[in-house]
């Protein structure tokens, strides 16, 4: 399939609906296969190149579009999970309303004693006939409170080493045992929530995967995590440095000679870490994957952390201000709104969501480069009798 | 555009590899810096006549690979691991594209051939920012006379390309006096220049800013491979080298190190493409003249930002490469023997040559629109 043959569908398929009912528009474009074209045809796709997306994108440009902000994880982690691993039934099920937002996913994977070390948790699933019970608590859950569906890992099997023993769910939000709490965050608002399972019934069906094969499943959506953190394309003088450069121009008397050194290193840095970005897409386009995705992230949370924090200095006396500290839930995450204190604090969380630094720094090491890893003492302990 | 390598440019680099694997080896540069040749002219001749490199940015029709920037930058990325001992970037670029930029179509064939190299003498840490100092004078009779320091590449030229005021002249090597000096950089050392009334020849106007420029967007590729041959040396030795009964390389103090110098290079990579690119887009010039390729106008703003970008990213990269290269090598990279210090002379000496990181930076803020405080 051609540019040209997708460009002609799309067209065809825009003379023939009405973009004036988003809801049902959005549903007629996933039927099309104009949803993510490099998906299977009947599950939104037309099973073509990924590159050929754009082209897609150019035709039905000004039309209805998805709410990214809140469908984020959705559309970036469980879509693609679901299609690896799920069943003929699975993918019929979620995909659709998955895409066109009428149902929203949010992530079960941290919990307070699992955060790096993700494949210690500790919440459990024990089968039941037809069922699995869960029980356990999940935290830095984006999205919680919207969410009707959540992907979810669990410990099925506390006496084999721990990556062994997990198995991945999908876990009905609204089902009874469910308990979502705003969490407060240093920005003082509750973009992420707690979530406590009490004895929730998942019914075998909800399960994507084999049983102990969890970990392999999760690293799909890890991987894809990644990528949607910090892989997202930016124009020269985009994203965090745009914001920070705007204040710059805008604001003469703010300039020092001390910050503009900064400034240019960052603008420098910034730029060549778009066009790493860049140019990792266009070897993806082209099948050649490369390895710098696992280091888009690191530059993204670095770069954000030290703009947003130069644009506090920059701005002197104002910055000793903020705009709002009261708790109140925020509808989808945000990291470049709001004010500029708001954006310095809620840049410390970039280095940390998604895989810390320190972390992704051992993947890169481990992965690209072929380093050893540290010795490990707990690989081939079962779970249960691992000291925590 | 693309920021990736072509087949061809992957064919190019694989000939100039295999013949830089064969022909300059560390042992053998060791060996050269200490001759009375520290060039290595046989090489050079080599990879003229065989691959073509001296002529790339030439057209056909004066003798020339009609190729352009993207493909000399390969050609810097796999001397630049080599740290080849050849006037490469001093004459099939530098000197080139003043000759292009004047439009002369005769010594350009000559140096497209490899037949006779070219120096542009200005000092190697000229930066295209910044008005020259004006040490070479022409007397009433035409003749030149003055004094340039710290000039690369001119000790191994036939044909010198002297600016004075904002014009080109040519004059032969053997009128001027050339004095190789030690030089902080044992592979590309740089030599005093010196005209006592020396016959010369008017070729035009020299075009500082957009050669310099130039060639500062195409060094960076040189320090790609400076940057990537320490990483890659690097890290065959941390898996290699025990201590504490562990290769180094497990240890999570040098991982993690290792996965940001990496991380440093991806994006050096992506910044000298990018810069190749660019500055390849305006220099295919018409098929029957050799006029200045103009770089002026909106493109050719992006390729100068593009040039100063990679310039201050690629060479700090570079040097910082090195420099965590020699620590992590420990003991023996402090030593003579051990090839990483040519890295390390080659990798400080390009910082500072063709403008620094800092007058990049201040480019930046030029052409980026991100002014200076009052």
């Amino acid at each position: 399939m051609t540019g040209e043959d997708v460009a002609s569908l799309a067209r065809e398929f825009l003379a023939a609906h009405d973009p004036g009912d988003r809801l049902e528009f959005l549903r007629a474009r996933f039927d099309a296969g104009l949803a993510w074209v490099h998906f299977p045809e009947g599950l939104g796709g037309l099973g073509a190149p990924r590159e050929l997306q754009q082209v897609v994108e150019r035709e039905l440009a000004g039309t209805p579009q998805l709410d990214t902000g809140v469908q984020g994880i959705g559309l970036g982690m469980a879509a693609p999970t679901i299609l690896a691993f799920g069943t003929e039934e699975q993918k019929k099920r979620f995909l659709r309303p998955l895409w066109t937002g009428e149902e929203i996913w949010c992530q079960l994977f941290s919990e307070p004693g699992a955060g790096s070390d993700l494949a210690t948790l500790a919440t459990r699933a024990v089968r039941d006939g037809d069922e699995w019970v869960v029980d356990g608590q999940k935290v830095w859950t984006s999205g919680a409170h919207h969410a009707r569906w959540a992907i979810l890992v669990a410990r099925t099997d506390p006496d084999v080493p721990k990556h062994r023993g997990m198995t991945y769910f999908v876990c009905d939000m609204h089902a009874p045992g469910v308990e979502v709490r705003p969490l407060r965050q240093i920005t003082g608002e509750a973009e992420f929530n707690e979530v406590f399972l009490t004895g929730v019934r998942l019914g075998d069906d909800l399960r994507l995967g084999e049983i102990g094969d969890g970990w392999r499943v999760a690293q799909m959506t890890l991987m894809n995590e990644r990528v949607a953190i910090g892989g997202a394309p930016v124009r020269r003088g985009g994203g965090m440095v745009g914001v920070v450069a705007e204040t710059w121009r805008s604001r003469p008397e703010l300039r020092t000679h001390d910050l503009h050194q900064r400034l240019l290193r960052l603008w420098v840095e910034s730029e060549v870490t778009r066009l790493a970005g860049a140019r990792l897409r266009e070897q993806l386009s082209v099948g050649q994957p490369g390895p710098e995705g696992s280091g888009m992230k690191l530059s993204f949370a670095s770069l954000n952390q030290e703009l947003s924090g130069l644009e506090v200095e920059l701005r002197g006396e104002e910055g000793l201000e903020y705009d709002d500290w009261s708790f109140r839930r925020s509808d989808s995450v945000d990291f470049f709104g709001r004010g500029t204190g708001y954006r310095y604090l809620r840049a410390k969380g970039n280095s940390i969501e998604g895989g810390t630094s320190e972390i992704l720094r051992n993947i890169v090491a481990e992965r690209v480069l072929g380093l050893p890893s540290e010795p490990r003492v707990d690989k081939d302990v079962p779970w249960k009798d691992l000291p925590r | 555009m693309t920021l990736l390598y072509t087949e061809v440019e992957e064919e190019l680099r694989a000939s100039v590899r295999d013949l830089l694997a064969d022909r300059c080896g560390s042992d053998a540069v060791l060996k050269r810096i200490e001759s009375d040749t520290p060039y290595d002219m046989e090489l050079w001749k080599t990879l003229a006549r065989e691959i073509g490199v001296a002529g790339l940015l030439v057209p056909e029709e004066y003798g020339g690979a009609g190729a352009s920037a993207r493909e000399a930058a390969v050609v810097l990325e796999e001397l630049g691991r080599a740290v080849a001992p050849v006037p490469f970037l001093t004459s099939a670029v530098l000197a080139t594209k003043a000759l292009l930029e004047v439009g002369e179509e005769d010594l350009i064939q000559e140096l497209a051939s490899g037949e006779t190299t070219a120096a542009l003498v200005v000092p190697l840490a000229a930066s295209p920012y910044r008005p020259p100092r004006e040490t070479v004078t022409v007397g009433e009779d035409g003749t030149l006379s003055g004094e340039v320091r710290g000039v690369a590449g001119a000790d191994v030229a036939d044909v010198l390309l002297v600016p004075v005021d904002s014009a080109l002249y040519q004059v032969e090597a053997e009128h001027a006096r050339i004095e190789v000096v030690p030089s902080l950089d044992l592979t590309r050392p740089v030599a005093t220049v010196t005209f006592s009334g020396a016959p010369g020849e008017v070729l035009g106007h020299f075009e500082r800013r957009e050669v310099l420029a130039f060639g500062a967007g195409l060094l960076a590729s040189e320090q790609l491979g400076v940057a990537e041959w320490c990483l890659d040396t690097t890290l065959a030795y941390i898996k290699e080298r025990h201590q504490f009964a562990r290769p180094i390389g497990s240890f999570q103090a040098i991982k993690h190190r290792m996965a940001d110098l990496w991380l440093d290079v991806v994006r050096a990579r992506a910044a000298a493409r990018n810069a190749a690119d660019l500055l390849a887009a305006p220099s295919a010039p018409a098929p029957d003249h050799l006029a200045p390729s103009g770089t002026s106008g909106a493109a050719g703003a992006d390729a100068e930002l593009a040039a100063a970008v990679a310039g201050s990213w690629c060479s700090e990269v570079a040097l910082h490469v090195a420099e965590e290269s020699v620590q992590l090598h420990g003991g023996i990279g402090m030593t003579w023997e051990h090839p990483v210090h040519l890295y390390l002379k080659r990798a400080k000496a390009s910082e500072i040559a063709l403008g620094t990181p800092g007058a990049h930076r201040e480019a930046v803020a030029e052409l980026a629109d991100l002014p200076a405080p009052a």
